[in-house]
């Protein structure tokens, strides 16, 4: 016995079942006992719980929800909640990231000494402090009756109302996809190899490729609209509510601005820290080539510094999607609220845990893989890589 | 005979200024779209937070609600409230004491001379000490004040301090764990570390707070402050677990075969070895994590403690200071901004210093 414990491969083997078993033992011991104060309660385990309804209400949807439609819509719902307010939250961020990042990264000392100052002071505030403080400026801002209005935007205490085009659901979605295809088609005429024109010639066809997009989301548009009706649907105070347009609750501006806000900050210092990746060899170069200075940003600059800076800013987009959950702070009913509000209602605390952990790993993973394929995509090829 | 060398004329302030900010017409127009924000900006902040600013509380609210600018006299009313939230008023000066000696223990360990694992656990230990003492009270005659009265920045400050407490030695066992040779060991804890970094830090302190009473025995249940504080540590540690591990991977292997073929023990490798200079290379990168843990401390608010957000909440959300939420949330911000600001100026400092080695 004694000598079997001198075998290092045994005794490897050994300290590795202790180690792994006393953790699963540990895990089997809480659900064990947790099933059994459940069962007290009486709380029956399973997962049967997801196909009753339940009986309590979401105050933001992008699907339609009532309080008669079972669990498991409501955790759709609220997975999208945080996509939703994730994406938007994202574009915005990095929108605000990019413009203090360029101002930091600027030759002008006094753009800056701006955006120094926006990074120091946003970066050290707390998430949840700046989402409580929008929520209460918001909150406080005037009643329906007195809204600051500017464009057919009321801005009241019950959120932001923007004027909506009259048009009908599919016709929206078939115009937001022509639209995104002008964005997108522009930028495939100028890399793709099937066309005849050298690469650097084409903006011609990139113009007319995307009007033509754009056309098309005007046809769709008025194809779509809804019989005697303007064209544009604007908010308008009637009685003692709002009636029209598309109405943003205040928990979602709050906390879009807020992640905007912050989130730009952390960007910022990305971005600046992609551009000074950026060898100065490389501009200068550039420059005696004769490129003028806004083909040596497009060209050289900003592919250089996108390729240093995805691998960090994917991190910082996964933190920012998990910043989401500060939904709960100011009562957005975003995928980790819809949990908490699931447990309370219905006692399936081990299930909606769980389904909380396999939630946030599966937004995780997939944004990690899908930034993993940009990288490979942008990364160095080849005989690119040399020493 | 020396080479009498010509300094290029010094240009005069005027030039000075022109080639650094009006070189070119694009620069001029940039340089003064930045000035006209800049000067507006401060001058709007200037006249609301000191011009048109109520400092005194005689008014009351409604002199203050009328002002044009700032109403500090919310903070004059209810600082104590902020500060220290339901903590006896009597013995309020105990919980400033105990942010005090965070504060100083917080300076001790930025100074060198206090980086030996001893130094650093000892000023850590007994700050760690006397704070829960002061708080706490029951000894040398103080009264006893029980934690469900703690609030306000000393319950803030005690939560980042028990977090980085716990949480950094179980950083560093999550480390060694991880680098293990054995695979089921590195695998398991590899598996731990990176599921716990891809829950939001809420969910943690939820299911901390929550739910875990379900999962535990009744005599492990213990109190929820240290319940949410053992999740806010084992989440810091999983993240400062891969800094100590990108510390380790920097340093070279080299160091740890010559310690080996020394005759040291695994222990003495790693104490001795490959910690100090792990530790040296992740500096930075920990100081950063502090930073971050500091500020996620006020995701506590979430599961229902009063510390300084929850109090501020509290001292502007009843009857008369309601629209005084500005200033409140203001003062929290810039207490915020003080640590966390001088912390993270600090790290920038160290990691210029150490870049200079390096060079």
């Amino acid at each position: 016995m004694v000598s079997l414990l001198r075998n290092q491969k045994v005794r490897n083997a050994l300290l590795q079942l202790l180690y792994v078993g006393s953790l699963a033992a540990l895990v089997l011991a809480g659900f064990v006992i947790a099933r059994r104060n459940l069962a007290e309660q009486g709380i029956s385990s399973g997962f049967d719980f997801l196909y009753k309804s339940t009986g309590w209400d979401v105050n933001f949807s992008l699907l339609p929800a009532t309080a008669n439609d079972p669990y498991w819509w409501f955790f759709l719902i609220g997975i999208i909640n945080t996509l939703f307010l994730g994406t938007v939250g994202l574009i915005l961020a990095t929108i605000v990231g990019t413009i203090v990042g360029l101002a930091r990264t600027s030759s002008n000392e006094l753009a800056q000494l701006l955006g120094r100052t926006y990074v120091d002071i946003f970066r050290n505030i707390p998430l949840i402090l700046q989402v409580f403080f929008w929520y209460a400026l918001i909150t406080h801002l005037p009643a329906p009756r007195a809204a600051h209005e500017a464009w057919g935007f009321l801005l009241t205490s019950r959120g932001l109302y923007v004027p909506i085009p009259n048009v009908g659901g599919v016709a929206m979605a078939l115009a937001m996809l022509a639209v995104i295809a002008a964005m997108a088609l522009p930028i495939w005429l100028g890399r793709t190899s099937r066309l005849s024109q050298p690469v650097g010639q084409r903006s011609a066809i990139q113009l007319a490729g995307a009007a033509v997009a754009l056309v098309g989301a005007i046809l769709v548009l008025m194809i779509g609209r809804l019989p005697d009706a303007p064209l544009l649907d604007f908010p308008a105070l009637q009685g003692l509510n709002l009636r029209g347009g598309l109405r943003i609750p205040p928990e979602f501006s709050a906390l879009a601005i807020a992640i905007a806000i912050y989130g730009g900050s952390y960007i910022a210092e990305i971005v600046r820290g992609g551009f000074k990746a950026v060898g100065k060899g490389q501009m200068e170069a550039a420059l005696s080539l004769g490129l003028s200075p806004w083909r040596v940003f497009t060209l050289v600059r900003l592919p250089l510094a996108l390729r240093a800076m995805l691998p960090i800013l994917a991190n910082q987009y996964v933190w920012l999607m998990k910043a989401t959950t500060m939904g709960i702070a100011v009562g957005f009913t975003d995928f980790f609220m819809i949990v908490a509000l699931a447990i309370n209602h219905s006692g399936q605390t081990l299930e909606a845990i769980g389904i909380l952990m396999a939630g946030f790993l599966a937004i995780n993973l997939s944004l990690a893989a899908i930034f993993n394929r940009i990288n490979k995509a942008i990364a160095l090829k080849g005989n690119q890589l040399r020493g | 005979m020396e080479p009498i060398v010509l300094a290029p004329p010094a240009p005069g302030k005027v030039e000075d200024l022109k080639r650094r900010f009006f070189a070119t017409p694009l620069q001029a127009l940039v340089s003064l779209i930045c000035l006209a924000i800049m000067v507006f900006l401060a001058w709007k902040l200037l006249d609301w937070a000191i011009f048109s600013a109520v400092f005194t509380v005689t008014g009351g609210p409604e002199a203050c609600q009328a002002a044009a600018g700032a109403c500090w006299s919310v903070i004059a009313a209810r600082w104590r409230i902020i500060l220290f939230g339901l903590y006896p008023f009597e013995e309020q000066w105990r919980s400033a004491l105990a942010c005090v000696t965070v504060v100083v223990m917080t300076v001790l360990s930025c100074i060198p001379a206090f980086w030996t694992g001893r130094r650093i656990a000892l000023v850590w230990g007994a700050g760690a000490a006397l704070f829960y003492g002061l708080m706490k009270g029951g000894v040398l005659g103080l009264p006893y004040v029980g934690e469900e009265a703690w609030g306000g920045l000393a319950l803030t400050l005690f939560i980042f301090v028990t977090t980085c407490l716990i949480g950094f030695p179980l950083a560093i066992c999550l480390a060694l764990l991880r680098r293990s040779e054995l695979p089921w060991i590195s695998r398991t804890t590899g598996l731990i570390i990176d599921g716990v970094r891809s829950l939001p830090l809420i969910s943690i302190l939820f299911t901390f707070a929550i739910v875990l009473p379900f999962a535990l025995p009744q005599w492990l249940v213990g109190d929820k402050l240290y319940r949410v504080i053992v999740g806010s540590a084992l989440f810091f540690s999983a993240y400062q677990a891969e800094i100590v591990r990108g510390g380790m991977q920097g340093v070279p292997a080299g160091q740890e075969e010559a310690a080996m073929a020394l005759g040291m023990s695994y222990w003495q490798r790693i104490g001795r070895i490959v910690l100090p200079q792990a530790m040296r290379n992740a500096l930075p990168a920990t100081i950063n994590q502090f930073v971050i843990s500091f500020k996620e401390t006020s995701l506590v608010v979430i599961v229902g403690f009063f510390e300084i957000l929850a109090s501020g909440n509290a001292a502007y959300g009843t009857g008369e200071w309601r629209f005084a939420y500005v200033e409140v949330y203001a003062f929290i911000a810039f207490i915020y901004f003080i640590f966390v600001f001088s912390l993270s100026r600090y790290g920038a400092f160290l990691e210029r210093r150490m870049a200079v080695g390096e060079r």
